[in-house]
């Protein structure tokens, strides 16, 4: 179980050839091996989707996932949203609307909002309601981050 | 010349949100120090029981384990102290820093191991055999008092008895009309911030100086507390505070595991790091609210109350923390709520059990007693046959009567609410809910065949509690503005609030300001962050120290421009002449490169103040589930003075959404030999965005405070004290049962039992 495997973890594209145990999750080898401390890990259970990373695209929870499934994958994080100075509309969004109190669930929902819509841009505000509450805050109570999510959608379409 | 900015009542974006967007906060899981060991806790699998052996060979034996502790290698250090309301008959039932001869709850510290990494000190953990006789557990805090077991002092399990009580409450009975009898209960639930707990020690030999990382909410007290328990002096103990993963009163107070790491670290020279896991958190840290409360008043013809007369039973759990009596005396301190209450008496039994034991939580004692009151209000509107606003508005103290003496005392001050008109926020929240035609819309729906029903809940807060708060500012030598306070962030936007509030007083732009918070290097002395205190004190003192420093500028400055200081202004970060337009102004970094430019200010306040709301509910009951949906809500809330009126609503907003879990869905359940069931967020549920429901917030500033110069209360906890309380009223009126709903959270479980034998 300690052995270690050889593995590439392309994070935000940037190669990191790491050494993992095969029980290490995809949320501690980003965090810990590879230094990009912006996903956050809040029940190592998969609930609160604290964790959420885009990988090949899809929304996963990281720390249900073992860095070595991810290996050769494309795996983006919150740092990697942001273009040099300017935020990504849905960081924006957040900011405007006051989407965001501690911060900590902020990543998760960042990427669970930019996958989906990434992948479905026209999805009614239903499902991206549905889609939402797959993730925990404690904080907001939820309605600004629902706004911030509609209007950075509205955002990205327009594009 | 344009008019000076303004920031203090606009909605400026927050300061905080740059760097958390980016993926870029510290929070404490993100540092990390060379060569360090991760510390893990092995913890109590029993309830109750006696420690017989701890065997750590095995654990010992793997590679990369360098030490385990066990209550042996730190019976030198005290248990930990209170911080607030310590009565001298809860010290002997305050919790060591590692189990000594009994556990006592699922979770309690009995070893610790300090390895290479957090996988192995986990492997390492499961490895230590922990061998306890097991006793009966105590699970229940209303039936008959029990041994307590402890080394040499002979002790129940009722801690104390706390009372407070006002006017003639026999005579109050004696000459009512009539008496209405209530027994209510609200559930074990607790503030879990989405960032669980976490400690990193590093003990600098150079400086001699023990460092503390991953602090949160006090650190000023945990700095000196902690200085104490170690026996080091406080300037070689130093917290900082890093980004926050919210609080809700729960994280930040000195718990074992902080200790452990600080003594840790002292003694391997070592930087020690403990991250908690989710299940760690649900049985480890703070819970709160659990209470029954047996409640009578008694009223008049009209329903006016004559006396409010309370017995209630507290579940603190298996030791008293930090917050010792202050979640019951809060409850018994703010129960009479907006009311004239004449004759009042509270007698709080403080109970442990062998459970997780207790601390505040946003709105600590108001969630539980305000659920209590509003019932009691419901039950005599019924009894008298009025409805449910009516019966408020014959009983609400009326604006004439402020300042209004209570005659109680908590959290060693008097309480007097400062300001307030409770009858005209009424008003204003029934007609924010549309209420008259809301009563006509769900009467047809309930015509329908839909259980559906409104319900409505008043209160009143306290905030700012003191007693002083310092603040230094000084303007940098290249024109930003720092403010050092000694107040801490959990997330509610503290840099922004001070920003704003220092930028106007001085005359600068809020974005320029740095703020300072949660370092004990960089002030010496701080209160932080709890009890709705931080606007409010540290606010006051900021606008001190900013109009102190703003003198102290212009004096300096009509020296070197040749000017009377009263025809000077500081507009933008530029020092500007008022009556002429002609002569050239003076950026302050120009100044500040002369002169050293810092002021320093002290709030002081032996008062609390109280902001005051209403909130209104509408709920739907699913007959075949026993679910319930809040299908609307609205809230008023009178905060006499909104600094930035978006973060006092995204506090109201975040506040009703705990409120929701703790009535609905959110509770520490024990089986009977009280093994926790509630362990993983499948099984403690919090709301998620389906269940949060769409808010009408309206935020007044009709009672500024009159205990400080900008009329400021507290904005946290209002948006969570009555939605219990509202949210059981609704209830009520959608199963058309008056008084049906005495017990929180109504889980589908409990609903659909109380719909069978109907």
């Amino acid at each position: 179980m300690t052995d270690k495997t050889n593995i590439t973890l392309t994070i935000n594209g940037r190669t990191h050839a790491v050494a993992v145990e095969p029980r290490r999750t995809l949320a501690d080898a980003i965090r810990e091996d590879c230094g990009q401390t912006g996903t956050h890990i809040g029940c190592e259970h998969g609930v609160c989707g604290a964790c959420t990373v885009l990988v090949d695209g899809e929304p996963v929870r990281s720390c249900l996932m073992f860095a070595v499934q991810a290996n050769g994958k494309k795996i983006r994080t919150v740092e990697g949203l942001a273009d040099g100075d300017t935020l990504h509309p849905m960081q924006q969004a957040f900011m405007d609307h006051h989407g965001l109190q501690c911060g900590f669930c902020t990543p998760g929902f960042l990427m669970l909002a930019v996958g989906v819509l990434e992948r479905e841009p026209d999805m009614s505000d239903e499902d991206l309601l549905d889609v939402l509450s797959s993730n925990l805050c404690r904080c907001t109570g939820y309605q600004n981050i629902i706004k911030a999510v509609r209007a950075a959608a509205k955002e990205m379409r327009g594009k | 010349m344009t008019a000076p900015a303004k920031f203090v009542g606009r909605s400026v974006p927050r300061l905080e949100d740059r760097l958390l967007l980016l993926g870029q906060g510290r929070f404490a899981a993100d540092i990390n120090f060379p060569g360090q060991w991760t510390m893990r806790v092995v913890r109590s699998p029993v309830a109750h029981g006696k420690i017989l052996s701890i065997d750590a060979h095995a654990a010992l034996a793997l590679p990369g384990v360098h030490a385990v502790w066990t209550h042996r290698d730190v019976a030198h250090l005290p248990p930990i102290p209170f911080r607030l309301t310590g009565l001298k008959t809860l010290e002997p039932y305050r919790q060591p820093v590692l189990a000594n001869e009994f556990v006592r709850y699922v979770g309690e510290p009995v070893a610790v191991v300090f390895a290479e990494n957090a996988y192995l000190a986990e492997d390492a953990a499961d490895l230590i055999e922990v061998s306890i006789e097991e006793r009966r557990a105590t699970l229940l805090a209303t039936e008959h008092p029990d041994l307590y077991e402890h080394p040499y002092e002979k002790l129940t399990t009722e801690a104390s008895v706390l009372q407070k009580a006002y006017g003639d409450i026999d005579a109050a009975f004696r000459g009512a009309h009539a008496v209405v009898a209530l027994e209510l209960s609200i559930g074990r639930h607790s503030g879990v911030p989405l960032e669980t707990r976490g400690a990193i020690a590093r003990y600098d030999e150079a400086r001699d100086v023990l460092e503390l990382h991953g602090a949160a909410k006090v650190p000023h007290w945990n700095r000196d507390t902690l200085a104490q328990m170690l026996g080091r002096t406080r300037a070689s103990v130093q917290l900082y505070e890093g980004h926050v993963g919210g609080g809700f009163g729960i994280r930040g107070e000195i718990y074992p595991e902080d200790v452990l790491v600080g003594a840790a670290a002292l003694f391997f020279r070592k930087a020690i790091k403990w991250i908690e896991d989710r299940r760690e958190h649900l049985i480890a840290a703070n819970h709160s609210r659990e209470q029954t409360h047996r409640v009578r008043a008694a009223i008049d013809a009209q329903g006016r109350i004559l006396g409010i007369d309370d017995e209630f039973f507290h579940d603190n759990g298996a030791y008293m923390r930090t917050h010792a009596a202050t979640v019951p005396d809060l409850a018994a301190a703010m129960l009479p709520g907006p009311y004239r209450v004449p004759a009042y008496r509270a007698v709080g039994h403080i109970r442990l059990t062998n459970k997780t034991p207790c601390g505040t939580y946003r709105a600590p004692g108001r969630y539980e007693s305000t659920f209590v009151r509003e019932r009691l209000l419901d039950a005599i509107a019924t009894k008298v046959g009025v409805d449910k606003a009516e019966i408020r508005r014959r009983n609400l103290i009326g604006k004439s009567a402020m300042p209004y003496a209570l005659g109680l005392d908590t959290l060693g001050t008097k309480i007097v609410y400062d300001s307030g008109d409770y009858s005209g926020l009424l008003d204003k929240a029934l007609a924010l809910a549309d209420w008259q035609n809301l009563q006509q819309e769900l009467h047809r729906r309930r015509q329908s065949g839909e259980k559906v029903g409104a319900g409505l809940a008043m209160f009143v807060e306290k905030s700012g509690l003191g007693p002083f708060d310092t603040v230094r500012i000084e303007v940098k030598s290249d024109g930003s503005v720092e403010v050092v306070t000694g107040v801490a962030s959990i997330g509610q936007g503290v840099e922004t609030a001070m920003a704003q509030i220092c930028a106007d007083a001085l005359g600068v732009n809020y974005s320029d300001i740095k703020v300072i918070h949660g370092q004990t290097a960089r002030i010496d002395k701080g209160m932080g962050a709890f009890a709705s205190r931080v606007t409010v004190m540290c606010g006051e003192a900021t606008r001190m120290a900013a109009a102190k420093l703003r003198d102290h500028l212009l004096l300096l400055a009509a020296e070197l421009m040749q000017s009377k200081k009263d025809d000077l202004d500081i507009r933008d970060g530029q020092i500007v002449r008022l009556k002429s337009s002609s002569g050239p102004s003076m950026p302050l970094a120009e100044l500040a490169r002369q002169h050293p430019l810092t002021a320093e200010a002290t709030f002081e306040s032996s008062h609390m103040v109280y902001p005051y709301g209403v909130h209104i509910a509408v709920a739907r009951v699913d007959a075949d589930t026993g679910g319930v949906t809040v299908e609307r809500y609205a809230i008023a809330y009178d905060v006499g003075r909104a600094v930035n009126p978006k973060l006092v609503e995204g506090q109201i907003a975040g506040g009703l959404a705990q409120g929701i879990g703790g009535a609905l869905l959110e509770e520490f359940l024990y089986d009977d030999a009280g093994e926790p069931l509630s362990v993983t967020f499948a099984d403690y549920l919090m709301p998620t965005a389906r269940e949060v429901p769409e808010l009408s917030i309206l935020v007044t500033e009709d009672a500024p405070s009159p205990l400080n110069t900008l009329g400021l209360k507290g904005a946290g906890e209002g948006g969570a004290n009555p939605v219990g309380a509202a949210i059981a009223s609704a209830i009520d009126d959608a199963l058309q049962c008056p008084g049906a709903i005495t017990r929180l959270p109504v889980t589908p479980q409990r609903l659909k039992a109380l719909l069978a034998v109907r």
